[in-house]
């Protein structure tokens, strides 16, 4: 019984050469980038503004305060799970920040810094409290998304006295914390807001930490079966901690952005935009249950959003139409998400 | 029965090694046990593993097996009795420790990630990098090279390495886990049922394996719930009931059919029959649960001679 050595593997006749076209369609972010293009055709045809640079800009500024959010929400979904308090955290931070630097006086950075540390802070918690009690993610980031609202509204008054935050444009730092999170650049005489290139340098970071690094193969590991990770000694865990806290590095960049865009923030907003992360990476291709899906695809879900909700507009029709765009749109997305997952379970 | 159980204090005391000649086991479970809460998941188990050798756990659904490979996995820790890797005795906090110790567990589920490329699996949670500092990415080419020769070696005709894994056959997944587990330099392999969910055909292949990975000097755990698939290959036998050992033999001390019938127990069908024949109207049932008491009644007779 020791005969075990079978048939040396020569090429396989089984494998046909993949071309290039099957290889691309054979990509999660498939469905997303012909859905860009046929809504970017469709929207270019109707409206002659939607293809001016000026009007692209701000579709592509539109979809960049998505796209950024998107990023973390995209990883975090990959990894499995998904989190409902992303649209008040990025308020929360913003809030952090200017109500810190306000209150004590003190140079803006430090106020941002804070932000910081209180944004992966509220990552930490959200992912520990998951892995702790093992309860769905829906139920503790909603619970995280009810507080943060109200700890929004509550603290903002108690400190600041009102529903806004006090403005810090006059204050040590601002300018240079304007610069870095709020400015533009003129390429070809159109303004094009730096949120777009952050964007941009995150969605590349993140495509490569996911697709090349020992990291990004535990996200899809532990979104596709995190017994069968554990089992084979990916920290479970530790890996989903630290997607909650890249989605609390992503709320922190759109916090700061949206503080210093104007100089002051309103502490009822952010309530719902949360979908609008999870809607972008589900058009995109990421799969809700997890194990499935990329960064690029993430960031074609948000310019889909951005594009439907510019476009609109530009075309000069009733901006009531956008919601109903945006859910058929899911529907589409996700159909074909559930056609290409079963096309690579069974076979 | 009357196979001549092995005297499990003398066997561990003093018998060797086979290939180190060294007189400790590479594992050894001493009375081990474990309960969940109120609950006696296994009780008193006493087994060894070597080099070059395959122990097979075998038992019902339900008689421990899992539980204790889950102990030897490092998935649940023992509550009595005596683990020793190399002598050494051990308790085993995680999966991650277990693998550092060379034991690597290819579970009934086969722990793949079925989403995901074949190489990805094969190299997750140990993947190989190159590059330093916050540039450290995976080596991926080399990664699938090495799984495309590995799996060659192990004699599986692959297709495609960058398929998901989730496309391959039953056997097919089961033999990338096993490989994947010899590269990784594995001393001790459990096999949780991996014929379970195959066919005939396919079965065979896996023991073929299990062979093979003997073969290499590993030493084998296998699990499984069927005789005829345990015999040929293993050379001891541990069988459980119940969350108790119920016997430990080498295999000379056995045949097939004295296996066959402790594991169907007589007794067990016998009662079986009796209680089908009170509810009544099951005559053709009855009649063959019957005929298996007797063939277990004949094999253990036999076996006397």
């Amino acid at each position: 019984m020791t005969q075990t050595a079978v048939q040396p593997t020569a090429r396989d006749e089984r494998v046909t050469r993949k071309s290039p076209l099957q290889k691309l369609l054979g990509r999660p972010e498939v469905g997303a980038l012909v859905g860009a293009i046929v809504l970017f055709v469709f929207f270019a045809s109707v409206s002659q503004t939607f293809i001016q640079p000026n009007a692209f800009a701000t579709v592509l500024y539109g979809s960049s305060t998505i796209g950024i959010m998107a990023v973390g929400v995209s990883l975090l979904m990959i990894g499995g799970e998904f989190d409902l308090s992303t649209g008040v955290a990025v308020i929360s931070s913003a809030l952090t920040a200017s109500m810190f630097s306000w209150y004590f006086s003190m140079n803006v950075w430090v106020g941002v810094l804070l932000a910081l540390v209180v944004s992966l802070a509220i990552g930490f918690i959200n992912g520990w409290i998951l892995m702790k009690t093992k309860l769905p993610s829906f139920i503790v980031t909603l619970a995280t998304f009810l507080m943060l609202t109200g700890l929004n509204l509550g603290l903002t008054r108690l400190i600041g006295g009102g529903v806004s935050s006090p403005s810090i444009s006059s204050m040590d730092g601002y300018q240079s914390a304007r610069a870095v999170f709020s400015s533009s650049v003129k390429i070809g005489g159109v303004d094009v807001n730096n949120t777009v290139f952050i964007w941009i340098a995150m969605v590349a970071v993140a495509s490569w930490v996911l697709l090349r690094t020992r990291v990004g193969n535990w996200i899809f590991a532990v979104g596709g079966d995190a017994n069968a990770a554990r089992a084979v000694g990916v920290p479970v865990k530790a890996t989903k901690i630290g997607l909650f806290m890249a989605v609390g590095f992503c709320a922190w960049v759109l916090g700061m952005h949206n503080l210093f865009a104007f100089d002051a923030v309103q502490s009822g907003e952010g309530v719902g935009n949360e979908f609008l992360y999870i809607i972008a990476a589900v058009i995109g291709g990421c799969l809700l249950t997890g194990g499935y899906g990329s960064a690029v695809g993430g960031a074609i879900g948000a310019f889909i959003f951005g594009m439907a909700n510019k476009g609109i507009v530009y075309a000069q029709w009733n901006p009531d139409w956008f919601k109903f765009f945006l859910g058929l749109m899911l529907l589409l997305a996700t159909i074909v998400n559930l056609i290409v997952k079963r096309r690579a379970e069974l076979k | 029965m009357n196979a001549k159980q092995i005297d499990q204090q003398t066997l561990l005391k003093d018998e060797k090694d086979p290939l180190t000649h060294t007189p400790v086991h590479l594992l050894s479970l001493e009375a081990v046990g474990k309960h969940y809460g109120n609950i006696v998941a296994l009780r008193d188990v006493t087994m060894a593993v070597d080099n070059g050798r395959v122990t097979c756990v075998l038992g019902d659904n339900g008689a421990g097996k899992s539980t204790l490979i889950k102990i030897v996995a490092g998935l649940h820790q023992h509550d009595e009795g005596v683990f020793k890797i190399m002598g050494e005795e051990r308790k085993l906090s995680s999966p991650r420790e277990a693998l550092d110790a060379g034991i690597a567990a290819v579970y009934q589920d086969l722990a793949v990630v079925s989403l995901m490329p074949i190489w990805r699996n094969f190299f997750l949670g140990s993947e190989l990098t190159t590059g330093v500092g916050p540039f450290r990415r995976m080596d991926v080419q080399k990664m699938k090279d090495i799984t495309k020769k590995e799996l060659a070696d192990m004699g599986i005709d692959l297709r495609d390495v960058e398929q998901p894994i989730g496309q391959l056959s039953g056997g097919e997944r089961q033999c990338v886990a096993i490989a994947r587990a010899v590269y990784f330099g594995a001393k001790v392999l459990i096999l949780d049922e991996p014929t379970a969910a195959l066919g005939v055909k396919q079965s065979g292949v896996v023991l073929r394996y299990i062979l093979q990975a003997r073969d290499r000097g590993l030493g084998v755990i296998f699990i499984t719930h069927n005789p005829h698939h345990a015999f040929p290959v293993g050379d001891r036998f541990l069988l459980l009931k119940r969350g108790r050992s119920i016997g430990y033999y080498e295999k000379k001390d056995i045949t097939l059919d004295e296996l066959t019938a402790q594991m169907a127990g007589g007794a067990e069908l016998a009662e079986l029959a009796h209680e089908l024949e009170q509810l009544g109207g099951h005559s053709d049932i009855v009649k063959e649960v019957q005929n298996e008491v007797a063939d277990v009644a004949q094999t253990g007779g036999e076996s006397r001679h």
